[in-house]
């Protein structure tokens, strides 16, 4: 009793940290448990163009962060032939920077992004402004004097350092307003302006770059917008339409009183955008996020592609030997080789169900009336498998060569089929037809292409092509219910039948 | 008549031993594995009979390699009638019964005529392995056949009924006869259609029969009825099998004995993965038997004829002997 108490603790341990140590891998690469899940991301690239003057150039584009209000960045590249290319952070400011020698005429710089939607509103920075930092107006005394009105007129109208700039936004936009139309003659956009007049109400104030993001499109510019700080935290504001907090297709590309774009030794520089919208399984992302997490080492991504492939094979094979055990120990179903309907099934999976099954059989059953012959020669043993084997791999190229020869270039998968466990499945099966007569033979191949097709069935399931691939851990839970059905005593479901005629006494 | 399927709870009920518990539980538990090639292979099981002194058909010789096959006739030479089998055959696989010589040719059981070539091919067939488990190398034994007895004329069609006894610890727990029928080719397999007889464990008397997994109250055959059946000298069949306990050492065996017209009961061979379609035969199940073979305080100064002796006490048949008689 205690030792099956130990055993059953044994089995509670090894499922437990496979389910363990699978949501630890969940969590830290972000590898989802459904197969399929997908994620939108944007592809960004920003292109630069000027004119270099012949000499060295540097150019220098401010970079989003890594983690922005509902994005992510998760892979970036610079391509810019020619070009040394270095990420900087400047004052916390994260700046791509191209650099040549020598370069002449126009030159194009790309630097592509991939961004991924989060569900984060990290806003980024959120110290307190620093005092002193006023930015200079250039007003003569009319716009002065028509600031001050503007200023006195919606702080009257406001409360809070929000209010307050929501009136002021809302002033600047009325169509008839003189003072607006004079505030806005010298200055360049509504964005520097609404700051201007922030700051002689002592609101401090940040420029922000964002970029829309929008599917397809081409050449497109930034759109300057002001974050204000209300005293706990800075609110983004949109400089036209007076609108808080970041929409959810706005990028916040760059930060800071710093220029976007500053190229050294060019001219007529500019920057714009192009961006297409991509939905990439879920898995994937994680796969390129978390190439040095411990658990992707640890994983089977990390091998090489060809490799991979393999091992997705490899690691369904504990599912369909524990449907074999399932089968024989719970149902009593009767196979011909114990595991030979896994190996069955895995050939399935090369060459799809129904051709998998009729070439299957074709096989077995032109083996087995081979072997009949064979039986009359008298050959020893080994002797008789090997020529099976012979026979199996000749009868295997026939069917394929036919099959290919009326079209059905299918016929060629029949090559996954294990050839020398189809030879001996027909020995075995030809035996068993001497012996116990069709009828048995009937049973046992028909219960070997049962679990065989049962377990087809499950090890193609995305799900769990999905989990095992991803999760091998998972393996152990299936270990341990191997484990389990190994200590099962009850009866099987074909003792039912077989002890049927118990139900009379 | 017979539902298509029977509850759990009934079989739990009769305490039927289910495949997957004889395994775990028995098989497992009490059979050592290395002490599995002591029956698999006859030869191994004969000589360990005559070892301890356990009745079985005398070993004329044995054929190991090819070359002793050439001049087998003189081997042969002395021998009227003999059996001969693969060592490792199981399921009656292979076994050649020659009951008598007709000039040349040796007269088959079957009443087929075989000269020396084709015996030769079935020596060299043994020998390579094609009635061993797994088809590895074999070697071949020519016994003396058994007279069989008279006793059951009429019952057994062609081949050589035998009576098969589960012993669990040195103790006969359930037994039955094996009657071969013509469905079953004269071999006395069950699966192959032999008719199987439960036998009361007190007396030896019929308890119940079934073919083919179903109940029957006639030999499919002769038409006797099979309820008249009683062996005679039941207790020293009981004592056979249980010495095959002391004998292999094997916890839980199967034991096939067949009765000799005039040396008695014979161990033909032993099973260390005995069948359950004993409990069919027998309308119960070897379970509670078993449990309660299990939980006993073993006496080991307890001697066969002590364990035969407890048996045919404490699994008298009571009640039932009204049921099957009627």
């Amino acid at each position: 009793m205690n030792q099956k108490r130990t055993f059953f603790s044994i089995l509670a341990i090894l499922a437990l940290s496979g389910i363990v140590i699978a949501v630890l891998r969940h969590f830290a690469t972000g590898i989802p448990f459904l197969p399929g899940q997908e994620q939108s991301v944007w592809l960004v690239e920003a292109r630069i163009d000027f004119e270099a003057d012949g000499g060295p150039v540097t150019a220098n584009l401010g970079l989003p962060d890594a983690q922005v209000p509902g994005f992510e960045v998760y892979e970036e590249q610079a391509a810019s032939p020619g070009y040394g290319f270095a990420i900087l952070t400047d004052n916390g400011n994260r700046r791509a920077e191209w650099t040549k020698r020598n370069a002449e005429g126009e030159q194009s710089l790309y630097y592509k992004a991939q961004l991924v939607e989060t569900n984060n509103d990290n806003t980024g920075v959120t110290d307190p402004p620093v005092a002193g930092e006023e930015l200079p107006a250039y007003w003569d005394a009319a716009q002065e004097l028509a600031a001050k009105e503007v200023l006195d007129l919606a702080r009257e109208k406001s409360s809070s350092p929000e209010s307050l700039t929501r009136e002021l936004v809302a002033l600047l936009n009325s169509p008839g307003s003189q003072n607006a139309a004079l505030l806005g003659s010298n200055s360049n956009d509504q964005a520097d302006l609404l700051m201007l007049l922030l700051n002689r109400a002592d609101i401090a104030t940040r420029s922000v770059m964002g970029l829309y993001l929008e599917d397809a499109r081409r050449r497109q510019t930034l759109t300057p917008m002001v974050e204000i700080y209300t005293g706990e935290e800075w609110v983004l504001v949109n400089p036209v339409s007076g609108e808080f907090g970041v929409p959810a297709n706005l990028l916040l590309w760059h930060r800071g009183g710093v220029s976007v774009l500053d190229v050294t030794g060019g001219r007529q520089s500019r920057v714009h955008f192009s961006m297409i919208r991509q939905t990439v399984p879920a898995l994937q992302l994680a796969q390129v996020k978390n190439s040095e997490s411990v658990f992707t080492r640890l994983g089977v991504q990390h091998l090489p592609i060809e490799e991979q492939s393999m091992f997705k094979l490899l690691l369904l094979l504990p599912l369909g030997a524990a449907v074999v055990v399932f089968m024989r120990v719970i149902i009593g179903l009767k196979t011909s080789g114990t595991f030979m309907p896994v190996l069955i099934a895995l050939a399935f999976l090369q060459t799809s169900l129904v051709t998998g099954l009729i070439s299957f059989v074709l096989v077995v059953a032109a083996g087995l009336g081979l072997r009949s012959y064979l039986s009359r020669l008298n050959l020893l043993l080994v002797s008789r498998i090997a020529t099976l084997i012979v026979l199996v791999v000749f009868m295997i190229s026939a069917f394929s060569i036919i099959g290919y020869q009326l079209g059905y270039s299918t016929g060629m998968t029949i090559t996954f089929f294990p050839m020398i466990i189809i030879a001996w499945t027909i020995e075995r099966m030809s035996i068993l037809w001497e012996e116990d007569g069709p009828s048995e033979v009937l049973r046992q191949g028909g219960g070997s292409l049962l679990v065989a097709v049962f377990a087809y069935l499950l090890m193609q399931t995305p799900i769990f092509v999905h989990l095992t691939f991803n999760f091998p851990e998972l393996n152990l839970v299936l270990l341990a219910a191997i484990l389990a059905m190994g200590q099962y005593t009850g009866y099987k479901l074909s003792e039912l039948r077989r002890f049927r005629s118990m139900e009379d006494l | 008549m017979a539902s298509a399927w029977v509850s759990v709870g009934h079989l739990k009920k009769f305490g039927m031993l289910g495949m997957n518990c004889r395994n775990v539980d028995f098989i497992n538990r009490y059979n050592d594995r290395k002490l599995f090639p002591l029956v698999d292979n006859k030869l191994k099981t004969k000589l360990l009979a005559q070892e301890y002194d356990v009745p079985t058909p005398a070993l004329k010789f044995v054929v190991r390699e090819q070359h002793e096959i050439s001049h087998i006739e003189r081997e042969l030479a002395g021998l009227e009638s003999f059996a001969l089998k693969p060592a490792k055959g199981s399921g009656g696989k292979g076994i050649l019964v020659i009951i008598g010589r007709k000039g040349d040719q040796f007269i088959r059981s079957s009443g087929a005529l075989m000269d020396i070539l084709d015996i030769r091919r079935h020596m060299s067939n043994i020998l390579a392995g094609l009635y061993s488990l797994g088809g590895t190398s074999d070697v071949a034994i020519v016994e003396d056949l058994i007279a069989f007895d008279d006793c059951f004329d009429g019952y057994s069609y062609e081949g050589v009924p035998d009576i098969r006894i589960i012993v669990f610890r040195g103790y006969p727990v359930m037994a039955m006869l094996r009657l071969a029928t013509a469905a079953s080719d004269g071999k006395a397999n069950l699966h192959q259609g032999a008719v199987g007889v439960g036998l009361s464990l007190d007396t030896g008397r019929c308890l119940n029969a079934a073919q083919f997994g179903r109940p029957i109250k006639l030999h499919p055959d002769t038409g006797r009825p099979l309820s008249d059946i009683k062996i005679a000298g039941w207790r020293d069949i009981l004592m056979l099998s249980s010495q095959c306990y002391d004998m292999t050492g094997l916890g839980y065996i199967g034991t096939d004995i067949v009765l000799d017209k005039v040396a008695g009961p014979q161990l033909l061979e032993l099973n260390a993965r005995p069948g359950l379609a004993i409990q069919i035969t027998n309308g119960r199940g070897l379970l509670p038997r078993l449990r309660h073979i299990e939980n006993m305080t073993v006496n080991r100064r307890f001697r066969t004829e002590h364990r035969v002796d407890y048996v045919m006490r404490q699994f008298a048949e009571v009640d039932s002997s009204a049921q099957s008689s009627a």
